[in-house]
């Protein structure tokens, strides 16, 4: 039996591996993925164009123009004189905010009296517009403090000037915060070890779908089904090789992320590699399930598309499930991406042991026999 | 280029495209469901963060300030605690993303007019959330800082101050920053894109497959003609797709629809002879299916979902990949379909993209044809 299995897994692999082309287009897309993913992935806020529309020209306004600029955050790319300006400005998407200092802003704040800096936030993306509003909202908020202990010493001297002692003492109260496991607060870090596993599922599912479906559009399944070969054989077979190729872009993205984005790595790599195995009984069943459906290529990578295209934005990956409708938050516990891009980013970043993970490793064991059992009855019956 | 061989290529294509019914389901039920379900689960936006309160003075003072989280409709108090362990174990099996810290001699401090310290601990790992919901501890702590302060003076002095510098936000085009009105639009350019990937860059590399590329170059059909006719035959496809995505956009999701609707069947068929030239030119790159298959995911999925600027701004990129986002053209069709739908802006604003997306268009069908010419000689 082994040796029928070596046989078709020696014939897959110079298949994959005959041509210099075919070889490439296996190790290459992951790569290209893992790069792009990680320089492009990054919801973090920085740099943000904005415009200053400065309706007082003071000290005062020009220092709170200072503290926007100084702020790192910000970067000022227009001057809008008009309002007419500022619709263009928000209109065409050159800033993403425009700040306005309104005439009086200077008088009022020496009078004591409260007085207003406009934000006008483009909220196209809201998720940059909430960031957007809590910086610019922060600065002002800075720099009401730093005029508040400027100015209302003065005041209050003036006003309690009959009174022998005063108090100028009030207390007051500081955040202090502490971010735990990505203090930096980079996207990237987040996001990179995610990308594992949406390659694999995608590199493993196609492989093994397009092997099986190839041959049954070429016609040579039925050549291969009358050799002596029994399907489970065939089944193994094929997968194995599929299976190889998945591990070695596993380490291979896993050491890019390392050496390429510096994402930190404060777990075990025998676990990692175990973790991977678990999750490619679940991508090769898949692969072997859509090979039973489809009858042409063209709809095996329909089919696999149609799957691939939820696990991946349910995974949690880029968007957190915590913010999910509820009836969806249920559904995603459905998803073996779920479990497999949680157990990466712990492993990455946490640096979690099997005693953490074994919940969901155990998902995954369960959803791999289950979708693997399922296959291969359907391909047996099939072949039969 | 002749009009009458064309069509037969038009029609070859569409029967093609008739006989295999799964594909055609696929193709017209994906861009529902994926739209439908994204559409729905996705959402950026940042409320109710699970939160553990570990309040070490328990005091009517400091209940107070947790006062201040309990009625924030940004947190969710999942529950009080009375050591760091218990936050610690909460942030590791992920079951609350922040915790809040009082120490033990907060009400001493503040009673004795002192600085009070607040521990806020988050879960970096998703630097998102967490940059935002730091944002509004920050902001709770320094609202409830001020009240206390401008009390205490006003205890000791006899002199409320005011505010002096308050920020007044308005928020344009997404009033309500809802995370579905932008998302919904970006989707649908990606799903386009995808779609018309997965159509046709097969359909060049089956024939080369099965043989029939040869018989189909030896007749007087021009390689021009060819891709043309091809492209076609799945415009239709797509332009059903497109008004799918947009009718669910508008009426299930209820993004705002400012623009024109003229503007925007226009750009749309633009951008898909655009997604269909593409899928063609990579069709006829292969030699296999296989890498065909790879080649268009590659090509298609990724750039547009993630460099499109669908959700990941474009301006945080590095110089090197914002240069490679032009050549993208979900980037410029999901600026225009933002565009339209969320600001209402015409054609003055929008002609830079346009005029892209239609010499990006043009580009495509002509390297395509080069290619098929190549493979006659």
């Amino acid at each position: 039996m082994w040796g029928r299995i070596g046989v078709i897994v020696r014939k897959e692999f110079s298949q994959l591996f005959r041509s210099p082309r075919t070889r490439t287009l296996l190790f290459v897309p992951p790569l290209i993925q893992l790069i792009v993913f990680g320089y492009a992935v990054n919801l973090d806020v920085d740099n943000v164009h904005m415009g200053w529309l400065d309706g007082d020209q003071t000290p005062a306004s020009r220092t709170l123009l200072a503290d926007f600029q100084g702020s790192g955050r910000f970067v000022v790319v227009a001057l809008p004189r008009t309002e007419a300006d500022i619709q263009k400005l928000l209109d065409g998407g050159g800033v993403k905010c425009v700040v306005r200092v309104l005439p009086g802003f200077a008088r009022d704040i020496q009078r004591g009296r409260t007085t207003a800096v406009q934000v006008l936030v483009d909220g196209t993306n809201s998720n940059t517009a909430s960031l957007v509003s809590a910086y610019a909202t922060q600065i002002v908020a800075a720099y009401a403090g730093s005029v508040a202990s400027r100015e209302t010493l003065p005041q209050v001297m003036a006003r309690s000037a009959s009174n022998q002692r005063i108090s100028l003492k009030a207390p007051s109260l500081n955040s202090s915060t502490r971010v735990w496991f990505n203090p930096d607060l980079k996207s990237r870090n987040y996001f990179v070890p995610g990308v594992i596993a949406n390659i694999i599922m995608v590199v493993t599912v196609m492989l093994t779908a397009m092997a099986i479906v190839r041959e049954k559009e070429i016609g040579t399944l039925e050549q291969l089904i009358v050799t002596p070969i029994r399907p489970i054989e065939l089944m193994i077979g094929k997968l194995l090789p599929a299976a190889l190729v998945g591990l070695m872009d596993v380490a291979m993205i896993s050491v890019g992320a390392q050496l390429i984005f510096h994402v930190p790595f404060r777990g075990s790599a025998a676990l990692l590699f175990a973790c991977s195995a678990l999750f490619l009984l679940t991508s090769l069943g898949v692969g072997l399930f859509v090979s039973t459906i489809a009858q042409t290529q063209q709809q095996a990578m329909m089919s696999s598309t149609l799957f691939a295209a939820p696990t991946f934005m349910l995974s949690g990956f880029a968007f957190p499930i915590h913010n999910m409708p509820v009836p969806v938050q249920y559904f995603t516990y459905l998803n073996p991406n779920r479990y497999f891009v949680e157990i990466l980013r712990s492993i990455f970043l946490k640096g979690a042991g099997i005693n953490i993970l074994w919940p969901d490793m155990a998902a995954l064991l369960v959803y791999g026999l289950a979708i693997m059992l399922l296959s291969s009855w359907r391909f047996r019956k099939r072949l039969d | 280029m002749n009009l009458r061989r064309t069509r037969a290529i038009f029609q070859k294509e569409a029967r093609h495209i008739v006989r295999d019914p799964l594909s055609l389901i696929m193709a017209l039920g994906l861009p529902l469901v994926d739209l439908l379900l994204f559409g729905y689960a996705l959402d950026l936006d940042v409320d109710r963060i699970p939160t553990l309160i570990y309040d070490a003075d328990r005091s009517a003072i400091s209940r107070e300030l947790v006062q201040h989280f309990q009625g924030s409709r940004f947190f969710e108090i999942e529950g009080f605690v009375d050591n760091y362990a218990a936050i610690e174990k909460g942030i590791d099996r992920n079951k609350i993303l922040m915790g809040v810290a009082i120490p033990r001699d907060y009400s001493r401090q503040i009673a004795a007019d002192g600085k009070a310290d607040v521990q806020i601990l988050v879960d970096g790992s998703d630097s998102n959330t967490a940059s935002i919901a730091l944002g509004y501890a920050e902001s709770t702590v320094r609202n409830y800082s001020f009240q206390l302060r401008a009390n205490g003076q006003n205890r000791h002095a006899g002199f409320k101050p005011d505010v002096p510098v308050d920020t007044e936000l308005r928020i344009w085009y997404n009033a309500t920053l809802e995370s579905k009105n932008y998302i919904v639009p970006g989707l649908i350019a990606v799903i386009l894109m995808v779609i018309a990937a997965l159509l046709t860059s097969l359909t060049i590399a089956r024939e080369r497959e099965m043989g029939t590329l040869e018989q189909l170059l030896s007749t007087p059909i021009r390689p021009g003609e060819i891709v043309l006719g091809k492209m076609l035959a799945f415009f239709v496809v797509g332009v059903l797709d497109t008004l799918i995505s947009i009718l669910v956009g508008i009426f299930v999701f209820n993004v705002p629809f400012r623009g024109s609707i003229l503007l925007l069947s226009f750009t749309g068929c633009i951008f898909l002879s655009c997604a269909f030239f593409w899928g063609i030119l990579i069709s006829t790159l292969a030699r296999s299916q296989l890498q065909a298959y790879q080649l268009g995911i590659l090509s298609s999925f990724l750039p547009s979902m993630l460099l499109s600027g669908f959700i990941y701004a474009i301006e945080n990129m590095p110089p090197a990949i914002q240069a490679v986002t032009y050549l993208v053209p979900a980037r410029y069709f999901a600026e225009i379909i933002k565009g339209i739908f969320l600001k209402g802006v015409g054609f003055n604003v929008l002609w830079p993209d346009i005029l892209f997306l239609a010499v990006f268009s043009s580009t495509v069908f002509l390297l395509a044809t080069r290619r098929m010419r190549r493979k006659l000689a």
